[in-house]
């Protein structure tokens, strides 16, 4: 239950950029590698803002998907099982995407 | 006002820049184009959601360098030897290595005690302070231990995380290495089912290895799933009670010193 912490982590951030106005909604960027269930996180933000200003804002996760670059024949390649060789047989590769877990906007609610 | 817009993550360029307002040299514009004097009801943000924890294992990361101490994270499942296995290894450390340990446990001071008794000092984090109880430690929990540690009078630092396969791995803690204890009891699967944990250690202790004769567990099938995972992941085959590999954990964490910073005196 990581989601709990990383949604404090959230509200602050929130806060902060906030100051003080009415939020609607929060979206993240949350990658496929990381270990953050969407609809936990979605249910723990409730439970967070409960009694906040931010209370009755609504989470928007938008799944990044987890790629691959390999450095042996340089190809992208999208994973959807933690396996992490291209299909050229490498394991030499880089995650280009799939680590992000990041706020990137608010939507303010109308005055 | 830089903190808007602040890309300290390189992998951002899904940003949808779609709102209007004037990118024009207005005064009020200049470093802090948030977007809201206008009426717009959007504010961008492109924050990492674990910044703050990045930045304090940051400054723990400095302190150690700067006591020139080598930091070691322990993850594992609850249950998967952790404790007994650092209690055999310390027995061979103590003799030339000053190590301290910071434990974290969300309850009870049970493994602090026993890693007590090998006569190295334990600093205990119990999380289970706030609601719910913490099912890791993170960075400033661990800053809150440091100042029950000399640092500067030790060699490593032991750092033996709450057992969960799930949640440790998201937390930097500050650490130079990690090592991951899995059980043979736990499955082969596990690497693919937690594939955040297994790919964040630098090395995993295969341990209880005295069980393989009672148990259907498949060695290779395990290790082919870890190396699926993490390739790059060394692999040594231990067992506390019998002593199996002990002494090649104990190899590692001298190796893991050996790389640690001069200590700074003026730090």
């Amino acid at each position: 239950m990581h989601e709990l912490s990383i949604c404090t982590a959230i509200a602050a951030i929130v806060g902060e950029h906030a100051e003080g106005r009415p939020v609607d909604l929060v979206r993240l960027d949350v990658g496929a590698l990381r270990q953050v269930v969407p609809d936990t996180l979605t249910y723990s933000w409730g439970v967070t803002v409960e009694g906040t200003p931010l209370a009755g804002s609504v989470l928007e996760v938008r799944e990044i998907p987890a790629v691959l670059r390999c450095s042996t024949c340089g190809a992208d390649t999208t994973i959807t099982v933690p396996v992490f060789r291209c299909p050229c047989g490498s394991t030499a590769t880089e995650v280009v995407s799939g680590e992000e877990l990041l706020v990137t906007s608010l939507e303010l609610a109308a005055a | 006002m830089g903190r808007f817009h602040r890309h300290a993550d390189g992998r951002v360029e899904h940003h949808d820049h779609d709102h209007e307002h004037d990118h024009g040299t207005d005064a009020r514009d200049v470093g802090d184009h948030s977007g809201y004097e206008s009426g717009d009801l959007r504010v961008d943000v492109l924050e990492k959601i674990l910044g703050e924890n990045e930045r304090t294992a940051e400054a723990n990361r400095h302190d150690f360098a700067a006591a020139g101490v080598a930091v070691v994270n322990v993850m594992s499942s609850p249950g998967a030897g952790k404790t007994t296995l650092l209690c055999e290894v310390f027995d061979r450390l103590t003799p030339d290595l000053r190590i301290g340990v910071i434990e974290g446990d969300i309850e009870t001071a049970i493994d602090a005690d026993r890693l007590a008794a090998t006569g190295v000092p334990v600093a205990l984090v119990n999380t289970a302070n706030g609601f719910g109880g913490e099912c890791h430690l993170d960075a400033t929990m661990v800053r809150s231990a440091l100042d029950r540690l000399a640092l500067d009078d030790l060699d490593l630092v032991v750092i033996e995380n709450v057992g969960n396969l799930v949640c440790p791995a998201e937390f930097d803690v500050g650490e130079s290495a990690r090592l991951m204890v899995y059980s043979i009891t736990e499955g082969e699967e596990k690497p693919l089912k937690y594939p955040v944990m297994f790919r964040s250690a630098d090395v995993v202790a295969i341990n209880k290895t005295d069980l393989l004769p009672h148990l259907d567990f498949d060695l290779a099938a395990f290790e082919s799933n870890l190396h699926d995972v993490n390739p790059g992941a060394a692999r040594l085959h231990t067992s506390a009670r019998t002593g199996q590999g002990v002494d090649a954990v104990s190899d590692w964490f001298r190796a893991v010193v050996a790389t640690r910073a001069t200590p700074d005196p003026t730090g």
